[in-house]
């Protein structure tokens, strides 16, 4: 039977007995107090998982409101959340939505999606290291984010304003977030905030000191694998940019319970303030969110086109560029707010600039495939579909990026277009794109091939039928975050509904596919991708061991660094 | 091989070319604002209307001043039913860098963003038909190309140098300065109406509340867009827009005259609006301000100078703009006919 004090004797098992390296604690010791990488990563993406649903299920909702004009569920929504239903109300629970619906999708889905669940997985494997770090606070790490899910949804059942829960959007911007929303509910969204940014700044320092200093003997910072570069960049964007917004949303706590006014005019407080802290952590947190996903595609599509990655150091310093261009663009989010002509100029050109290192990866994933022998295995189709969609994505962009243009197109649904296709059409493919390349790694149970490129495929039809003709609500001035609209916008959102459906459809393929993987799947070998898989992952066996490389592997010099990785065998 | 050395040279390649891009935006910007002050467009708009309107302005005492109807709508979404392709892009522009910026979409980003796309679409099929293992059983080994990547480095930098040369210069003409006796409509964003203080027309302040939806179509006006008192605003002239938070923030946007601007509380922004065509434009509040976001529309109505100033002699407490010309000599009106005419050279 599973017991707790089975879980701590683990430890000491493994020291007494080396020939039995994979003995499991119990089942709360195992799941509750994890120290091992692949435990908590596997936690990580099952909370993933549940958040996305959650977020799903409420841009479900949206979808429904924004199907006609006039307002259409938010009355029935209020009610089951307990209030009386009036016009103000349903706005404001609009509103509620519309925040829930961006701070899990960030913070709780596509993060510790990319970042807690791939990010802890495969950088030790891929390494070849035995774990993280620091495996205390790695756990640590999940369950402060489980916290703060858990005080974003209580922030749902507390009053807020005119409504229960925070109304402010996931920018939670001053005054509207403070003076404007009396209330418990934006202090346990702000909280929310806080917990899953410490969560991710231990999580971003345990992965800088475990890629620096637990490499393999022979894996130069210049040979580890792409993704774990992506996560290295990834971290240290987590390092620097969560600190600003945790002290950016400590000053809104205390503007609003403790009469300072950091951000109220009254008191000599600028509301723009808060706009520039939240910026200069929110665009790098933009990042946060695409470059694990780029690594990931630079795995996927050197593995089924049989190639190593085209211009290797290219690749990682490009990540590198845009890591640091990141956080020097942030204004362009604030263009419409009174910025001056120079400054306004300056973001432009910087922003563009971000353009030419994201190019350079493009054409290097496109390179890389360019003379390969490629295989089109499910990772590999959705790869080639986020190359497409994160460029779709990326091109209006650069449209955004001149401040003089986005003078109309600011706070439309062409900027929800835009970081949608980035998103949920980029991070989110690129985190299917991995999760069928590691899965059977992970469960030790294949994927069915066909409901994985059926899944694809209906994805992909639903989410472009969603966020394409938003492009062009926004060009006709439709402004975000508004539960109805004239009638002349409805043909659009019609279409945007219907690509909702279709794409719930392919979630529900995903689900069958998911579950006839673990119950009938066939066993997953060590390296079922074959000759194109080289990291150190695919040399252990499907699930890898619960300890592995208790002999570190040992990464050959002779190989160029462009060259995949191969373990030497395991010392006697 | 020596790959630190390949990475410095690379770092240093994208450091230097940021540099210039970033320089030579700058420089441009620089420029354009002096082309732009020297040629003087706003003036050449303005001249045809200005020396009539000041003449009828002295001649006229508070004549009737009648709305205008339905038919008079310019700035509007239009809807797919009535019109696919129009219901694709923006609205009609009715301002001079409104147009400039539309073209600038239209003409410049549109087809290159349209041909990245397809042309990364078109490498994608390629190695999809030609790559495949079917036909290409054994991969090449080819992992650097240095004249590839300096291409694929040099071209989308020279693309974005294409881009930022209107740019900066539409962003130049934005913040052209009004001039100093332009009129100045400050409008207050409040939880959840508009407020429209006529500063140099004797202060008072236009309530605008949205029509109710049921009204609005039975007048024949787009439902949430048609508020019950619009703003109303004289053609042809440069008006200096102030915007103002009178709680939270909220945004003063009307995509058909390319015109947005939070209103902050705390602090008063400033932006010069030409309206080129007599007409009505509605936009909508565009910052998340609280439960009835959707609710607070914009109403602009453009009218000759002539009727903007009836219809400030019809408001209480509405006074005519630089009423101290009129009582001066006519040969002094004509010099200093208009506020206008004066806008170049600020």
């Amino acid at each position: 039977m599973a017991t707790t004090a089975e879980g701590f004797d683990a430890h000491h098992d493994d020291h007494a007995a080396h020939d039995h390296h994979d003995h499991k604690p119990g089942f709360f010791a195992r799941w509750f107090m994890s120290t091992n990488h692949k435990d908590i990563g596997t936690l990580y993406l099952i909370f993933a998982i549940f958040a996305g649903i959650i977020g799903g299920a409420i841009s479900g909702l949206m979808r429904w409101e924004l199907a006609e004009p006039g307002l259409q569920i938010m009355g029935q929504v209020v009610e089951f959340m307990g209030g009386a239903g009036t016009f103000d109300e349903q706005g404001h629970m609009w509103n509620v939505l519309i925040t829930a619906h961006g701070l899990i999708m960030v913070f709780f889905m596509v993060m510790p999606a990319m970042i807690g669940g791939f990010g802890n997985w495969f950088v030790p494997l891929m390494i070849g290291a035995p774990d993280m770090a620091f495996p205390r606070m790695n756990n640590i790490s999940f369950w402060l984010t489980v916290a703060g899910f858990i005080s974003l949804m209580f922030s749902a059942f507390v009053p807020g304003g005119i409504g229960n829960g925070a109304g402010v959007g996931w920018t939670v911007y001053a005054p509207l977030s403070t003076t404007f929303s009396q209330g418990p509910a934006v202090d346990f969204a702000i909280f929310s905030l806080h917990l899953a940014g410490a969560g991710s700044i231990l999580g971003a320092t345990n992965f800088i000191t475990t890629i620096f200093n637990m490499r393999a003997p022979g894996m130069t910072l210049h040979k580890m694998p792409l993704f774990v570069w992506s996560v290295l960049v990834t971290a240290f964007l987590l390092l620097l940019a969560l600190p600003v917004l945790a002290a950016a949303i400590t000053m809104l706590l205390t503007d609003r319970n403790f009469g300072t006014t950091f951000y109220d005019p009254a008191g000599g407080g600028d509301p723009i303030l808060y706009q520039h802290l939240f910026w200069f952590f929110g665009h790098p947190e933009v990042y946060i969110m695409i470059l694990p996903g780029f690594g990931m595609i630079s795995q996927i599509v050197a593995t089924f086109s049989r190639k190593p990655v085209f211009g290797y150091l290219g690749m990682a310093y490009a990540m590198v560029a845009i890591g640091v261009v990141g956080f020097i663009v942030w204004a362009h989010h604030m263009y419409t707010v009174g910025l001056d002509v120079n400054t306004k100029m300056y973001f432009t050109a910087a922003t563009m600039v971000i353009a030419v290192p994201t190019g350079i990866k493009i054409f290097s994933w496109i390179a890389t495939m360019w003379g390969g022998s490629i295989e089109f295995k499910s990772p590999m189709v959705w790869a080639m579909g986020f190359i497409f969609l994160f460029t779709v994505g990326g091109v209006t962009g650069v449209v955004l990026a001149n401040g003089g243009v986005d003078d109309n197109l600011h706070d439309t649904y062409y900027v929800v277009a835009h970081f949608h296709y980035v998103l949920s059409l980029g991070a989110v493919t690129s985190i299917f794109a991995g999760w069928y390349y590691w899965f059977p790694k992970m469960s030790g149970r294949m994927h069915s091939e066909f409901l994985s490129h059926l899944h694809f495929w209906v994805f992909f039809i639903g989410v472009n039928l969603i966020f394409f003709p938003m492009h062009f609500l926004g060009l006709q001035g439709m402004a975000r975050r508004y539960p109805d609209y004239t009638p002349a916008f409805t043909y659009w959102n019609e279409i945007a509904t219907i690509g909702y459906i279709v794409m719930a459809a392919s979630m529900v393929i995903f689900f069958v596919n998911m579950a006839y993987a673990l119950i009938a799947g066939k066993k997953a070998e060590a390296n079922y991708w074959g000759e194109g898989a080289t990291t150190l992952e695919w040399s252990l066996s499907s699930p890898p061991p619960f300890h592995q490389f208790e002999t570190l592997p040992v990464i050959e010099d002779h190989h160029s660094a462009d060259d995949h990785i191969s373990p030497a065998p395991a010392r006697a | 091989m020596n790959f630190g050395d390949i990475a410095r040279k690379r770092l240093q390649f994208l450091a230097i070319l940021a540099a210039g891009l970033t320089f030579s935006a700058a420089s441009v910007g620089a420029l354009a604002q002096e082309a732009e002050s020297v040629e003087a467009p706003v003036a050449a708009m303005v001249e045809g209307a200005a020396p009539d309107a000041a003449a009828d302005q002295a001649a006229t005492a508070a004549p009737a001043f009648e709305h205008f109807g339905p038919d008079m709508i310019k700035g509007q979404p239009i809807a797919a039913e009535d019109d696919m392709w129009a219901s694709m892009g923006f609205q009609d522009q009715y301002s001079e860098t409104g147009n400039y910026a539309l073209w600038m979409h239209d003409a410049i980003l549109m087809p290159i963003i349209t041909v990245i796309s397809l042309f990364v679409l078109g490498l994608l099929l390629w190695v999809i038909v030609r790559f495949n293992r079917r036909r290409n059983p054994v991969a090449s080994k080819t992992s650097h190309n240095t004249f590839i990547e300096v291409i694929w480095t040099v071209i989308p930098v020279i693309i974005l140098l294409v881009i930022a040369v209107p740019s900066i210069r539409l962003l130049a003409a934005q913040y052209e300065s009004p001039p100093e006796d332009a009129i100045t409509i400050k409008t207050n964003g409040y939880q959840w109406y508009w407020g429209y203080e006529y500063v140099d027309n004797g202060g008072f302040e236009v309530i605008s509340n949205m029509m109710p939806e049921a009204d609005a179509i039975a007048q024949g006006y787009p439902a949430q867009l048609e508020a019950d008192r619009r703003m109303v605003v004289p053609v042809g002239v440069p008006i200096r827009i102030q915007t103002f938070g009178a709680d939270v923030i909220h945004s003063f946007a009307v995509p058909s005259l390319w015109f947005k601007l939070d209103a902050v509380p705390g602090r008063i922004n400033e932006k010069v609006l030409i309206v080129e065509e007599e007409g009505i434009y509605y936009g909508q509040c565009m910052e998340l301000c609280g439960a009835r976001h959707a609710y607070m529309p914009i109403a602009l109505e453009a009218r000759s100078l002539e009727d903007y100033n009836a219809w400030v002699l019809s408001q209480p407490g509405g006074v005519i703009a630089h009423a101290e010309a009129e009582v001066v000599p006519a040969a002094e009106v004509a010099e200093e006919p208009l506020p206008a005419a004066e806008a170049p050279a600020v």
